[in-house]
């Protein structure tokens, strides 16, 4: 579905990728792991064209997206879930959603398909999103990006910073996301987490990624999670 | 010289100023709120709107109204093509860089103002006004058969003035629809909180961004319409509209549109008021003292909120 072959990217004068390759297909979890500054937020914002890559190719589908323009990648069908949420704070709930609505022509039941996956939001539509807890701000960043019926969803370490009980919301949601056909690629930070989602992992390491095998393989080899991130 | 039937006529003549200010100094807002661009040309797309106003009205000929009513569409809206190509032109080639922008504005400021002298001249044109019936100011008094209505010698004003305040209120009033119940206002506002996001979520933000700047302009242009008829379009007209936006936008808060809104109407009616009893310059002192005042004790202004 989504297939990023050898890219290098950076910011102005320091290179942060130097030759990252990954696919994720339909109905699959890519997890994304390396240590902090290893470049996994960065890999996600050049496949956003947030960052611009230098080299290599990013294709969905097939078609290169590396170059168009910023705003025709979400239209595309990707989702996309940012560290920190980045949500619109100023705007309500309903707002977000909204955005997320508007990106590509999505069927009418999809402002209540979102809706019923996170019932919460529905309780504070007329909100300000700056106003909700971390948990509910997750919430809405991922009920953002299914907003756009993606066929790609990227997320950015969504479990950050929550308590347990929103954790297993979040991944249930992401398990869910899996069930119907969407592909996945999670940055994610906590071993137990990625064996317990990940059909593969793809390791990166200093801008690099170095290795991709399976959650069973990973899992069965405790010195590669020492080696590639110090746990 | 009565107090109470002067202070009504300053009222109302601040009033006048007041709303042509609000709509010019909500442009310079939005501009800056959505774009974080400070328009140093912004009074020239005021004056621009007036001498296209005088262009379209003089063109057309015929009845005031018809005039007039061609200016108040075709003014703006040619302001605010001129803008965005502008934009497009200028302040999109060099990224709206902070630094940048503020030079880039201050040559378009020469330009437009230079390319009007060469064309429309130095000379002060007036547009007449659509209709400019004399309304005389009432005032009351308990003279020898009770109460008395009375109308004090010398002191009116004309329906056209009531006119330009009621037009203001109106066009803010639809500036509020758009922002807060259209999709095209949720963009803008979305795109203004945060742009990167907004790019990631579908928003052609280069795209709104000329329109945004389009907008910003024409806004001034439209008040320099409902201006032009008692004020005469020239060439260096865009001065004080620029410097009281700047009062205006930082007292009322950088990018606050309601707070643009309060401030243009502190603003103008102090303008009118100290103006009528004192002096127009005084009016500008306290103005521009006020500002000093709001930047030492309250730098985000009266409804801007600090940003971290």
């Amino acid at each position: 579905m989504l297939e990023v072959k050898d890219i290098y990217a950076g910011y102005g004068q320091v290179q942060v990728l130097h030759g990252v390759s990954l696919d994720v297909a339909a109905g699959e979890i890519l997890c994304v792991m390396g240590r902090n500054g290893a470049g996994k937020t960065t890999l996600l914002r050049s496949i956003m064209g947030i960052v611009q890559i230098e080299d290599g190719v990013i294709s969905l589908e097939g078609e290169a997206i590396n170059t168009l323009p910023g705003h025709e990648i979400p239209r595309r069908g990707i989702g996309y879930i940012p560290q920190g949420r980045r949500l619109f704070p100023e705007l309500t709930v309903s707002e977000n959603i909204e955005m997320g609505l508007m990106v590509r022509k999505v069927s009418r039941d999809t402002r209540d398909w979102v809706l019923d996956l996170f019932p919460r939001l529905r309780e504070r539509l007329d909100q300000r999103a700056g106003t909700l807890s971390g948990g509910e701000q997750q919430m809405l960043a991922t009920a953002r990006a299914l907003a756009l019926r993606p066929k790609v969803l990227l997320l950015d370490e969504p479990t950050e910073g929550l308590q347990p009980s929103m954790i297993e919301q979040i991944r249930q949601v992401i398990l869910k996301m899996k069930d119907e056909g969407f592909a996945i690629v999670l940055v994610e930070q906590r071993i137990d987490a990625v064996l317990a989602l990940a059909d593969r992992v793809t390791m990166i390491e200093n801008g690099k990624s170095v290795e991709t095998l399976t959650a069973k393989e990973l899992g069965a080899s405790p010195d590669k999670i020492k080696r590639y991130l110090g746990v | 010289m009565e107090f109470g039937p002067h202070l009504i006529l300053a009222s109302l003549e601040g009033a006048v100023i007041a709303a042509v200010l609000a709509m010019t100094a909500m442009g310079l807002s939005i501009v800056f709120g959505i774009m974080r661009v400070v328009n140093v040309a912004h009074g020239e797309f005021f004056m621009l709107g007036a001498v296209i106003a005088w262009w379209v009205a003089h063109l057309l000929g015929g009845h005031p109204a018809v005039g007039f009513i061609a200016a108040l569409v075709f003014a703006p809206l040619l302001v605010a093509i001129i803008a965005a190509t502008a934009d497009r032109l200028v302040l999109q080639r060099i990224d709206y860089d902070p630094d940048r922008t503020i030079v880039g504005t201050i040559g378009l400021l020469y330009i437009i103002q230079q390319v009007t002298l060469m064309t429309f001249g130095p000379e002060a044109r007036p547009v007449e006004a659509p209709f400019n019936q004399r309304l005389a100011i009432p005032w009351f008094e308990f003279g020898e058969n009770g109460f008395e209505i009375y109308w004090p010698w010398g002191l009116s004003i004309t329906s056209y003035k009531l006119f330009i305040i009621v037009a203001a209120i109106a066009i803010l009033t639809a500036l509020w629809v758009l922002m807060t119940k259209t999709k095209i206002g949720l963009i803008m506002r979305a795109t203004q909180q945060d742009s990167e996001m907004a790019r990631a979520f579908g928003v052609p933000v280069k795209r709104v961004y000329a329109w945004v700047f389009g907008l910003g302009a024409g806004l001034a242009a439209m008040g320099a319409v409902l201006v032009v008829p008692v004020q005469q379009a020239h060439y260096l007209m865009g001065h004080d509209p620029l410097l009281l936006s700047f009062i205006v936008v930082i007292i009322g808060g950088l990018g606050s549109l309601p707070g643009t809104v309060i401030a243009a109407v502190l603003i103008g009616m102090s303008d009118g008021i100290i103006s009528v009893f004192f002096s127009p310059t005084l009016a500008k002192i306290l103005a521009t003292l006020l500002v000093a005042m709001v930047l030492v004790f309250r730098p985000q202004g009266l409804m801007g909120k600090l940003r971290s």
